[in-house]
């Protein structure tokens, strides 16, 4: 018993429940993309499509095979990968704390919040200049754009659970005269750990998605160069073979995301459970 | 053990809720607090359990004024309020964890045994009943060693069999740890079993209007009675329903 006690819920959380994969859930999911992929195929080879501006999909894993072969796409795929691992690293590191800081003290949310939704409405392109010039054209720039997509809908999607936490349970947590610092560690966050997971993994799909801005700044690798190669040398076959890599990683890194999560969140009394 | 004085509140938007409440509790002794819907017998609750500052008075437990939650007063609310991503046994030691890990273990093995949940220590809960949850909140309140526990309606949420288990299991916690109990409840026959007084509010604003003595002989006739009687007439001239109620449950319980 003194396991369970002396612990920190999430370590019990992981020692309860390791997750588990089965075959269905990988196949489940490739049957639409795999479906289309053979309708398409079936549609250039039967002549009922040119496949000249939507190459089929072999011209496309041909294209992905050369480009595996050269090397070119590892050092693009870990040129991006990095950029967005970065970026989503500090951006969801400041929106869960500035979230968590306006989520409890009102003051601070008064004070903060109008600004932030300000900030937030600014497309994501209007940035690219003023980073520009004041971190140059290099990484850093590319790594803030990043970070500031990712911390928009973490902040809101952190600020908003806390907010709305049972009062209840903050109530035990003052019976028990538990401070601000032991508030927020040991009852808000746990509480919206489950929102927050739905916020990071927002927080990442727009990662990948500011990613591409920022690497059309001027990149000289990473799979926003790829398409903007492509584009450039009219090579259709290239831009589709990058925003494949852009969906499988962006598919994989959420997966990879949930599924660090799961331990940690089942405890939830959810609807479903598969 | 528990002293209140004079306690009088009232909320910045609306009247007074509370006027001039005196009451005085003796270690080990139980009090029940009951009236009707809206007469503030939650509030001074929370008022006694630091949670909602006085507007004017004084609330002291062995001597220390309560202005904020205190380690020697302990609260069990209407829900259980379990954190759910703790397990049952790590609920139970939420209030403890300063203590060293030998003695926290310690006391939640035998907060489980006193509770009657050992073989549930892992569970979460979301697993448990109704019943076994309101357990684990009363454990978790008892680890912290109190003198006072405060009840704010801690049965009124369970169905009648287990809530008589647990009214019986209250009350023998109490007399064995020789706790001071305030239970507030709109149950009559819950105040009867689980106090050795219970106090009548009347409302608008609250205000203590009598006390009733419960005999420690078992014999609450003549003490039921005097509650109904005294509930109904306090009660009825301003909700014609808790009269009713009143009266039904005095016939059927006389």
């Amino acid at each position: 018993m003194s396991d369970v006690v002396g612990h920190s819920p999430a370590l019990t959380a992981v020692q309860r429940a390791a997750p588990r994969f089965s075959l269905r859930d990988i196949a489940v999911p490739l049957l639409l993309p795999l479906a289309l992929g053979l309708i398409w195929e079936g549609a250039v080879s039967g002549g009922f499509a040119e496949g000249r501006l939507m190459p089929a999909p072999s011209t496309i894993i041909a294209t992905l095979g050369e480009l595996a072969k050269s090397g070119e796409l590892e050092v693009h795929v870990l040129a991006t990968t990095s950029r967005v691992a970065v970026g989503f690293l500090l951006g969801s590191i400041a929106g869960v704390l500035v979230g968590a800081i306006t989520g409890h003290f009102a003051m601070s949310r008064r004070v903060l919040d109008p600004t932030l939704q300000a900030l937030r409405a600014i497309p994501s392109i209007a940035w690219v200049p003023l980073f520009i010039l004041w971190l140059g054209i290099f990484e850093a720039s590319k790594i803030a754009l990043i970070a500031v997509g990712v911390f928009f809908p973490v902040y809101l999607g952190v600020m908003g659970a806390i907010a709305s936490v049972d009062r209840k349970l903050v109530e035990v947590g003052r019976i028990f005269r538990l401070n601000s610092l032991q508030l927020v560690s040991r009852i808000l966050l746990p509480a919206v750990l489950p929102a927050s997971v739905v916020a990071l993994r927002g927080g990442l799909g727009l990662g990948w998605m500011f990613v591409v801005a920022a690497e059309f700044m001027g990149a000289a690798e990473g799979l926003g160069y790829l398409l903007i190669d492509g584009q450039q040398t009219g090579r259709p076959d290239l831009i589709i073979a990058a925003i494949v890599v852009f969906a499988l990683l962006g598919k994989a890194s959420d997966a990879l995301l949930a599924a660090a999560a799961k331990p940690f969140l089942r405890w939830q009394d959810s609807y479903q459970k598969n | 053990m528990l002293h209140i004085a004079h306690v009088s509140k009232a909320f910045a938007r609306g009247g007074p809720v509370l006027a001039d409440v005196d009451l005085t509790v003796e270690r080990g002794e139980s009090v029940a607090i009951v009236g009707a819907s809206g007469c503030g017998k939650s509030t001074l609750l929370r008022i006694i359990a630091g949670l909602e500052p006085p507007s004017r008075g004084t609330v002291t437990v062995a001597g220390e004024e309560i202005r904020t939650p205190h380690p020697m007063v302990g609260m069990i609310f209407q829900e259980p309020r379990l954190l759910p991503w703790l397990t049952v046994a790590e609920n139970i030691a939420f209030g403890i964890t300063s203590l060293p890990g030998s003695e926290r273990t310690a006391r939640v093995q035998e907060a489980l045994d006193l509770i009657g949940l050992v073989e549930h220590a892992s569970k979460w809960p979301r697993e448990l009943s109704g019943g076994q949850s309101q357990r684990v909140a009363i454990a978790r309140a008892l680890v912290a060693r109190p003198s006072v526990i405060l009840l704010d309606e801690p049965f009124s949420a369970l169905d009648a069999v287990t809530r008589a288990d647990l009214q019986r299991h209250m009350r023998a916690l109490g007399r064995r740890m020789h706790l001071t109990l305030v239970i507030v409840t709109h149950d009559l026959e819950e105040a009867l079993i689980l106090g050795d007084r219970v106090a009548i509010m009347q409302p608008n604003p609250g205000r203590i209007a009598k006390i009733v003595t419960v005999p420690g002989d078992g014999d609450t006739d003549l003490a039921r009675r005097e509650l109904a009687s005294s509930f109904a007439h306090l009660s009825g001239a301003r909700n014609a329903a808790v009269l009713e109620g009143a009266r039904v449950e005095y016939a059927l319980t006389s």
